[in-house]
């Protein structure tokens, strides 16, 4: 997917810094500190494009505090530090200089409880699509559409497009906020725990809609769910108390694992 | 001794403390509750027959306690004028501070604790000291040196005028306006605001665009909480800018004005012959309180519908 | 063009920021401004730059060359930049006319020692003092006249008077509803009469004056059978309307939140509702209770309207059957008719000051009490 509005973080050949063949997001010896506590421990960890990784781990284990680096969103906590470095196409996210807004541009998010805004399904996902310079009302129909088919919400929305999004059930809901993402075409899209509040059936659909997804978006997702993680994700990074425990793929981490710590956890022994 | 009687669960003993402390405090509920009622009710049951059209929409002649002829139109316009030149200015600052305090600021830091320890005192100064600063300030500091600059013969500023008690009263319901901005601010779900942000909205864009116009409804609340606070309040405006009589409707930010509240003070203590102007009284009182009353049940119920969704959401 | 865009791309959104900073800050302003000018007025008092003195030492006008430039000028009255415009003629002619207004001067006041004092000094404006024509020495407030008498201790004693007979009033009452309706009451009574109860703090205090004025005074006269129809105690218990909404909300909300765990461990040990509301929450609860009364005690200090029609004369008398006049409605009656500038407009902005502090300082203890209550409930220090 090409847009003139905002060229590729990958493709950026112009940079210096962006060396071709490397891995797209490469995090290096990243710690995370609330005030004193070491939330996340020296970790160090490359993704592909264009592949799904899942972050599992118990609750605590810093999965979810990582996939926020990711777009920066931990920056509205106070008292967070970060060090280490964390690279995105080549590019140092947490540099002093980099525009926090342009990055979650790129680096879209869906919410462990989907969220909505009070307006109507149409507003919601033009919102995102007014903020970033889409004005013409043509221009609007046509990425609206298009992204609502993209999270397999269109058929069922098209009649109601101007009703409230508050409407939906919780798995349309999820949906929309997927939708909503996607609209901007971003490179990459965190999900944080996207399922966990919905019914299996919905999820299902969720877990269909990723698998299509990863076509053109990198994603990382954070599950509790570990039938989740398998069924769709390619790579699988297991966390455990702010450590990065194993990684590699998912096939190998739920058949195979190298450390004793992971065998435990898939197979549901603690967690 | 025989054995316990009861195998069931009532008890046969009469629990006098419990009954007696139940009703005192129900008593003393219901003694507040008719308090209220009696007030209420002896202000309309004597007010009501003394309003006609005549009344409201009459400028009186300066004998104003003259039963037959007398009306309120002046302090009507006088009060509303008032009051929306003290929104004007007080809207736009309570709610950037609620939004500072609630959006921006951290919570531990020194400055916030200052802000929020100033706005709870200003919600605490007696009115009449508003008034005394007002005089002080706004007139004696500001309108003098604003004559002085503008090089007027004779006082235009640095006199009571309509500006300053307006002014006055802004700063006398700024707490007001913020505390309930930041009520509502609050109520709004943080996940809203991180989907928007998720989304590449800046801070300023997600708080136009997501933030403010879910915290409408307490916005308002806020402003009419302020503006029927204020069309009661006599003491702020004694020295800044109210008149005893005035034969013309206020046109100019630099006029005098007449007022409802102060009107009900001159009647109720410079009449003539109290009794004989009593239905004029009782007429202005109840004008005074359905212009206050109307506003504040109606910033009770929003609240009270913001409240029920900040605990559904909790 | 790749993310490395840094803040100052965004100089709207940073001025935006620096701006609701500034604006936020417009109540820390507002409380120094405050302080600063109603201050600023009072100055004088406190340094003892005020002269009420009717009888000045007079400097014959024929004595004009042995007196410096500044001593004329503070002699005559006039700021230094009049003074320097004017000619000797004028000064001359200006200390004529201060001989004559001397002259002018009733000859009973001209032998009344009380005419040479300045009765803006300390010991008169808080002891008493033997004023000529009383009989013993008294502290009277009293500023008209020839001879201003400015004692400020009749109207402490008033502001006092009238606002614990509120409190008496009203703490009781509104602490038993804030009990009722926070523990005893049915949920759905509750949503009902919370609402009422706060209602009663948007009648206006002109109005609340107006019907103790006209209703309660006669109705309270024909109960207790006393002799002047409008006194401290009728303002008193009128000020007590006024406080009970705030006593009752900040009650309520202190009694509502001490957690419900408590409760329900004493329920479940098969204590009653009332015993758990008597020996529980109430002794958990007891601090934010304590800090509405002081809370309420602010309010009710700085109400003004409600005495200022009840009850004005300013007689020193501590029976609540007489008249009172407080600190407020000292202000809200004199400001118009003081001058501006002179002893007796300073001596209010000073009355004003010192209100401010009372509340001030009512308004603190207040506000750092439930502080440290809600802390505590929630385990921090």
């Amino acid at each position: 997917m090409t847009d003139t509005l905002m060229p590729k973080l990958s493709v950026n050949a112009n940079d210096p810094g962006a060396v071709a063949g490397s891995p797209f997001i490469e995090i290096e010896n990243l710690s995370l500190y609330y005030g004193a506590s070491k939330a996340l421990k020296n970790i160090s960890l490359n993704l592909d494009e264009k592949v799904v990784t899942a972050f599992i781990g118990p609750s605590g284990c810093g999965k979810s505090t990582l996939l926020r680096c990711l777009n920066r969103m931990n920056d509205l906590i106070d008292g967070v530090r970060i060090e280490g470095s964390m690279k995105i196409g080549g590019y140092n996210i947490n540099a002093k200089d980099v525009d926090v807004i342009e990055l979650r541009k790129r680096v879209g998010m869906v919410f462990q409880k989907s969220n909505p805004f009070p307006k109507s399904i149409y507003e919601n996902v033009a919102y995102g699509l007014r903020l970033h310079g889409v004005k013409a009302k043509s221009d609007l129909d046509a990425r609206i559409e298009q992204s609502l088919q993209g999270a397999a919400l269109w058929d069922e929305v098209k009649d109601r497009l101007h009703t409230s999004a508050l409407g939906l059930s919780g798995g349309q809901q999820q949906r929309l906020c997927i939708a909503r993402a996607i609209a901007i075409r971003p490179e990459i899209i965190l999900m944080d725990e996207p399922a966990s509040a919905l019914d299996p059936i919905a999820t299902a659909r969720i877990e269909d809609l990723i698998l299509e997804l990863k076509k053109e978006f990198t994603i990382v997702i954070v599950t509790h769910n570990m039938q989740q993680a398998a069924r769709i994700s390619d790579r699988t990074a297991f966390f455990y108390i702010g450590e990065l425990v194993e990684f590699g793929p998912t096939v190998k981490i739920f058949t195979n694992p190298a450390q004793k710590r992971t065998e435990d956890y898939v197979s549901g022994r603690f967690g | 001794m025989n054995a316990p009687a009861t195998k069931n669960f009532r008890t046969d003993k009469f629990d006098f403390w419990s009954f007696f402390f139940s009703g005192l405090t129900g008593l003393a509920t219901l003694f507040i509750i008719g308090i209220l009622a009696v007030i209420l009710g002896n202000i309309v049951w004597n007010g009501w027959t003394g309003i006609s059209w005549h009344f409201v929409s009459t400028i009186p002649t300066k004998d104003f306690f003259d039963v037959k002829t007398t009306g309120v139109l002046p302090m009507i316009v006088g009060t509303a004028f008032r009051v929306i030149v003290m929104t004007i200015f007080v809207i736009p600052v309570g709610v950037i501070t609620a939004i500072y305090l609630t959006e921006y600021a951290s919570n531990t830091s020194i400055i916030t604790r200052i802000i929020r320890a100033a706005v709870n005192n200003l919600a605490g100064v007696p009115s009449i000291v508003f008034g005394l600063f007002g005089l002080g300030f706004f007139i004696n500091f500001v309108g003098k040196n604003m004559d002085a600059v503008l090089h007027n013969t004779s006082a235009v500023w640095g006199q009571p005028a309509l500006i300053w008690a307006s002014l006055t009263l802004a700063v006398m319901t700024l707490p007001v306006v913020i505390v309930a901005t930041e009520e509502s601010l609050k109520a709004i779900p943080p996940g809203l605001r991180e989907a928007s942000l998720a989304l590449g909205a800046t801070k300023l864009e997600t708080i136009l665009k997501i933030v403010l116009p879910q915290a409408l409804p307490g916005i308002m609340t806020g402003g009419i909480l302020a503006v029927s606070r204020a069309a009661g309040e006599v003491a702020p405006i004694l020295f800044t800018g109210v008149a005893y009589y005035m034969a013309s409707l206020p046109s100019h930010l630099s006029d005098q004005f007449m007022d409802l509240g102060y009107h009900v003070f001159v009647l109720s203590t410079q009449s003539p012959n109290i009794e004989q102007t009593r239905p004029i009284l009782y007429a202005t009182v109840l004008v005074l309180l359905m212009l206050t009353f109307a506003l504040n049940i109606v910033a009770i119920l929003i609240r009270a519908r913001v409240r029920k969704k900040l605990r559904a959401m909790h | 063009m790749g993310i490395h865009r840094g803040h100052q791309a965004r100089p709207g959104e940073w001025l935006a920021e620096k701006l609701i900073f500034l604006i936020s800050l417009s109540a820390i302003g507002m409380v120094l401004l405050i302080f600063l000018f109603v201050a600023r007025e009072a100055l004088p008092v406190f340094f003892g730059q005020t002269d009420t003195a009717l009888i000045q030492p007079v400097i014959p006008t024929a004595e004009l060359d042995r007196h410096s430039p500044a001593e004329l000028q503070r002699y005559l009255e006039l700021t230094p930049e009049q003074f320097t415009t004017m000619d000797k003629e004028t000064i001359k002619t200006l200390m004529d006319v201060k001989i004559e207004a001397l002259n002018d001067i009733p000859e009973n006041f001209r032998n009344d020692p009380d005419a040479k004092i300045n009765t803006t000094e300390w010991k008169y404006l808080l002891r008493p003092h033997q004023w000529s024509g009383y009989e013993k020495p008294e502290r009277i407030w009293q500023p008209v006249g020839q001879i201003k008498k400015f004692n400020l201790i009749p109207l402490f004693v008033g502001t006092l008077k009238t606002t614990l007979i509120g409190l008496l009033f009203a703490v009781p009452l509104a602490v038993g509803a804030a009990i009722y309706v926070s523990q005893l009451a049915r949920p759905r009574v509750r949503e009902t009469v919370k609402p009422v109860i706060e209602m009663l703090s948007g009648i206006p205090s002109v109005v609340t004056g107006v019907f103790a004025l006209i209703v309660m005074a006669t109705v309270l006269q024909h109960i207790f059978g006393y002799q002047t129809r409008l006194n401290a105690f009728v303002a008193g218990i009128a000020l007590g309307f006024a406080v009970i909404p705030v006593i009752f909300s900040i009650a309520e909300d202190a009694l509502t939140s001490v957690p419900r765990a408590y409760t329900q461990a004493a329920l479940a040990l098969g204590a009653s509702r009332w015993q758990t509301a008597w020996q529980i929450v109430l002794p958990a609860a007891l601090p934010g209770v304590f800090a509405a009364s002081v809370l309420g005690f602010g309010r009710a200090i700085g109400e003004t309207m409600i005495v200022l029609m009840v009850c004005s004369a300013s007689v020193m008398s501590w029976s609540i059957f007489d008249s009172a006049r407080s600190i407020t409605t000292t202000i809200a009656a004199e400001m118009a008719e003081a001058v501006n500038g002179g002893p007796h407009y300073r001596i209010l902005f000073m009355l004003g000051a010192l209100l401010f502090a009372a509340t001030f300082v009512s308004n603190m203890i207040g506000d750092f009490v439930i502080h440290r209550f809600k802390n505590k409930l929630e385990g921090k220090r």
